[in-house]
């Protein structure tokens, strides 16, 4: 049992690292801001959820596994937010302003 | 060379090429950005040498807070329009010869160490039972060193007094103004209503749980400041005014609470700041809990900068 749990915290983690992988490389390749905060957004909801669903099984306990997808959730609301407020800037200002 | 070792010096490689682009960046708002990316990654640092204590200070103050107040000055550079021109050759010599002391001075430290190196710690872990508290670093903070945590909220309090003494008199005792930050924006007010009820729980269970864990007061007053800016920010709360009685009794309740159990101390435990034996626990606690308010209210104050127009009457 505890080998399957370790091959998928191993397989989904590595898939978060890919999405992180990819966003960056999204972030350096895009050609404005609005395709770059896309790739960013990407990174934050996905790669971060598989890093954390990946490792739920290695939880201390139900309360820590809590506190890893309240993690999760925070930083996909804060995520969301700021990259509205961002595009909002730049639609008002354009890309330099 | 284990995977832990590479995942080491490439956060170290990473951590000096931010800290480098720090100084190199032209721009203040840039300069600023690698800074709070900086602390953040050194929070990391921290976390991996299992100093969690220091790395949620190095996120909260170092990253976050100070992060916050040079946006802020930054943005009221901007607005000032004022001369923008560089600092003087001498003065940039003399802030480089500084600096370059400094860190050479850290560098003997670290890599010249004294062949054993002094330590209190067994010491501390030895001792610390008797406190009641669990945390090795809540217990140096408040019994073995509680003359300079009590010190360092003053120092917190001499700081605001500063940022505030730079108001024109006509309009000291007024409202800072906080328009530097945001204007108010429908996403930032739903972000405003929605996480300073998760935010408000948090700072509290992270000043809770420093008696036994990692956290602590500064943690949580930072987090309580956060939320509070947040609300002020997005416009849905008024930025008092400086002169407001309650404003200024938060300020000071969490030292001054600190101050009279410490001087309790000299009746009831025969010193200065100790406790007496039995409610050490309790005690610092309830410090702990005034001092996360009065922190939280001196890093919002300090955010909110100087007062900018008078209390309309």
């Amino acid at each position: 049992m505890n080998l399957a749990f370790d091959i998928f915290t191993v397989s989904a983690v590595s898939a978060g690292a890919l999405f992180f992988l990819a966003g960056t490389v999204g972030l350096l390749r895009f050609p404005d801001s609005l395709t770059r905060l896309h790739a960013l957004t990407k990174v934050d909801n996905l790669g971060l959820g598989l890093v954390v669903l990946g490792l739920l099984p290695q939880a201390n306990g139900l309360f820590s596994a809590l506190k890893l997808v309240s993690i999760w959730l925070l930083v996909q609301l804060s995520g969301a937010i700021i990259t509205q407020l961002i595009a909002g800037a730049v639609r008002l200002r354009g890309p330099h302003g | 060379m284990t995977i832990s070792s590479v995942f080491n010096i490439g956060l170290v490689v990473l951590i000096l090429g931010i800290g480098a682009s720090t100084i190199a960046a032209r721009e203040a708002f840039a300069a600023v950005i690698a800074f709070v990316v900086y602390g953040l990654l050194l929070a990391i640092a921290w976390v991996r040498l299992s100093a969690v204590d220091v790395a949620l200070t190095e996120a909260a103050i170092g990253g976050g807070m100070t992060g916050m107040l040079m946006l802020g000055a930054v943005a009221r550079l901007r607005f000032a329009k004022g001369n923008d021109s560089p600092a003087s050759l001498p003065a940039r010599l003399a802030a480089g010869v500084l600096c370059a002391v400094i860190a050479a001075g850290l560098a003997t430290a670290i890599l010249v160490p004294p062949e054993v190196i002094p330590t209190l710690a067994p010491a501390v872990m030895d001792n610390l039972a008797q406190s009641g508290l669990g945390n090795p670093v809540a217990g140096v903070l408040f019994v073995y060193r509680a003359l300079d945590t009590l010190l360092e909220k003053v120092v917190l309090l001499l700081a605001l007094l500063g940022v505030w003494s730079l108001a024109p008199d006509s309009v000291w005792g007024g409202i800072p103004g906080l328009r530097v930050y945001a204007q108010p924006d429908r996403t930032l007010t739903f972000l405003a209503q929605l996480l300073p009820p998760v935010g408000i729980v948090v700072a509290i269970y992270m000043c809770w749980v420093g008696a036994k864990e990692p956290g602590g007061a500064f943690q949580g007053g930072t987090i309580l400041a956060a939320m509070w800016l947040l609300v002020m920010i997005a416009g849905l709360q008024s930025v008092p005014s400086i002169s407001q009685p309650w404003l200024r009794l938060l300020l000071v309740i969490g030292p001054m609470i600190f101050l009279a159990i410490g001087l309790a101390g000299f009746v009831l435990a025969s010193a200065f700041l100790a406790y007496p034996s039995g409610y050490a626990k309790a005690l610092i606690v309830a410090i702990e809990f005034a001092l996360t308010l009065s922190i939280g209210v001196a890093l919002g104050m300090l955010a909110a900068g100087p007062p900018e127009r008078v209390q309309q009457p």
